[in-house]
């Protein structure tokens, strides 16, 4: 099977620096992949080129068989199937949270407001926010905020998901909520690109680790061979500084709490 | 002296209401057009098109740097001589306070579209909002509420520098009120009225700005 989403020798800069240095990555359909790497790696950036919000400067990004670098490309039509969730959340405050859902449904697909009331309806359930359709953002944690920016992104029936370090401006407490909810999308077979700070999120959810540094892709493996064996000397480095995620327990050991809980419909 | 002033004020009041009729309709003609042009002015400048930026900028300083009053003669009496073209005194100071009004309410929307976080423009494209869907229902909705108390100082502002018409020869309220004063010399009078004509039309804006900021900010 081809894959879904292509990145080949792929280069972006900031003005004269150069943040991604020949990127070549596979993302097959239904393939979960985590990026790791220390901050300003480039990993965000590789994100956003994905969904548009950066252009790129040279190399290929192929979705579904398209070329996204062509000029003639229309973003607008990708970013619907492309999801993005962002670090902080950016809900729209004037607005009520099923007015956040239903604006990209209506505005942007035309859809059916019953049908895309029903939609929205339906996953702010699945994330437990129901009793929250008519607040508005300012009135939610912050993790609520986030699952529902999440719902926000899957009412456009995306066929891929990104999350931008969904979790690193949530309290501790919150961050479990929302990890449980990407967490469900994965098991469901959502394509999922993750950048994350949460190794042992990492090592439960990804079919594959990519570890970035300097713009380069170091290592590509499953989770547990890069956990426990990580090729490059650079992966080793940082992976001391996690290295208490050892200790974490993985979703596929069906003891851990945290599987049970991460039981959505 | 008391029973004859306030008796001058009520002969004169339908001949003042005139005055200030054309004083009013200036303003809020001007007003209305400044609004529009300022919140388009706003939009244009954050798409962050390099040759309309450099347009607008020098619309934005033609209008900083030249005081209203030189606008007002240069459309006034320039516009006849080198364009053919005569624009009565009403229309060119219309005229003249939107071009000058737009740039300064055109600066506040700037700011206050500035001031949005850059998230929520990425939000709105990442669900796939084309540039006007992305202003009507993501960005302008917020910034309006940022740039209305500022918005509002400007309208007093405009209000009154309408009175510069005079010099091209509008008969607004303060021209009818000279026209009193050289018949009656009743100049503390008039202009005492006067005062109380502009303070009860721009003092509530200016108090509804300053509760507008009180409570949003508190929001």
């Amino acid at each position: 099977m081809s894959a879904l989403i292509e990145f080949q020798g792929f280069n972006k800069f900031f003005g004269e620096q150069q943040v991604l240095k020949g990127i070549d990555l596979q993302v097959k359909s239904g393939e979960v992949i985590v990026i790791l790497g220390p901050s300003g790696c480039g990993k965000s950036t590789l994100l956003r080129c994905l969904n548009g919000l950066e252009t790129a400067h040279s190399g290929h990004l192929k979705f579904a068989g398209r070329e996204l670098l062509d000029k003639s490309t229309d973003w607008r039509e990708v970013r619907q199937q492309i999801g993005m969730v962002f670090q902080s959340y950016h809900l729209f405050p004037h607005m009520s949270v099923f007015d956040n859902l239903l604006l990209g449904p209506l505005k942007v697909q035309k859809r059916e407001r019953r049908e895309a009331q029903q939609q929205a309806e339906a996953l702010l359930e699945r994330v437990g926010l129901s009793d929250k359709r008519d607040a508005f953002p300012r009135q939610l944690s912050g993790g609520q905020q986030q699952r529902i920016a999440i719902v926000r992104s899957l009412c456009m029936n995306p066929r891929v998901m990104l999350f931008d370090e969904v979790t690193a401006a949530l309290d501790p407490e919150m961050v479990k909520e929302v990890l449980q909810v990407i967490q469900g999308l994965a098991r469901e077979g959502m394509t999922l690109l993750i950048v994350t700070h949460e190794m042992a999120f990492a090592r439960a959810v990804a079919d594959r680790i990519v570890f970035m540094d300097a713009g380069r892709i170091l290592e590509q493996n499953p989770p547990e061979l890069f956990f426990t064996n990580p090729q490059t000397a650079r992966a080793q480095q940082f992976l001391e500084k996690f290295s208490y995620v050892e200790a974490l327990p993985s979703t596929t050991s069906p003891k851990t709490t945290q599987t049970k809980e991460l039981e959505l419909p | 002296m008391a029973s004859s002033g306030l008796e001058l004020l009520w002969v004169s009041l339908p001949q003042l209401a005139k005055g200030a009729g054309q004083t009013l309709s200036i303003s809020f003609l001007s007003i209305a057009i400044s609004t529009v042009g300022g919140v388009l002015y706003g939009v244009l400048r954050t798409l962050n098109v390099t040759w309309l930026n450099a347009v607008l900028r020098v619309y934005l300083e033609l209008f900083r740097a030249i005081p209203v009053l030189v606008w007002l003669y240069l459309l006034f009496f320039g516009l006849p001589i080198f364009f053919g073209l005569s624009l009565p005194s009403f229309w060119c100071a219309v005229l003249v306070l939107s071009l000058w009004g737009a740039s300064e309410v055109g600066e506040v929307a700037r700011g206050a579209l500035h001031s949005l976080p850059r998230g929520q423009r990425e939000a709105g494209l990442s669900i796939g909002l084309n540039a006007a869907q992305l202003y009507g229902y993501v960005l302008l909705p917020q910034a309006l509420k940022r740039m209305t108390p500022p918005t509002i100082n400007v309208y007093t502002r405009i209000i009154k520098t309408s009175s510069l018409a005079v010099l091209i020869g509008v008969v607004d309220v303060i021209k009818v009120g000279q026209q009193i004063i050289e018949r009656t010399y009743e100049s503390v009078l008039i202009y005492g009225a006067l005062f109380l004509f502009f303070f009860f039309i721009c003092y509530p804006l200016s108090a509804a700005s300053r509760v507008l900021e009180r409570r949003w900010t508190q929001a």
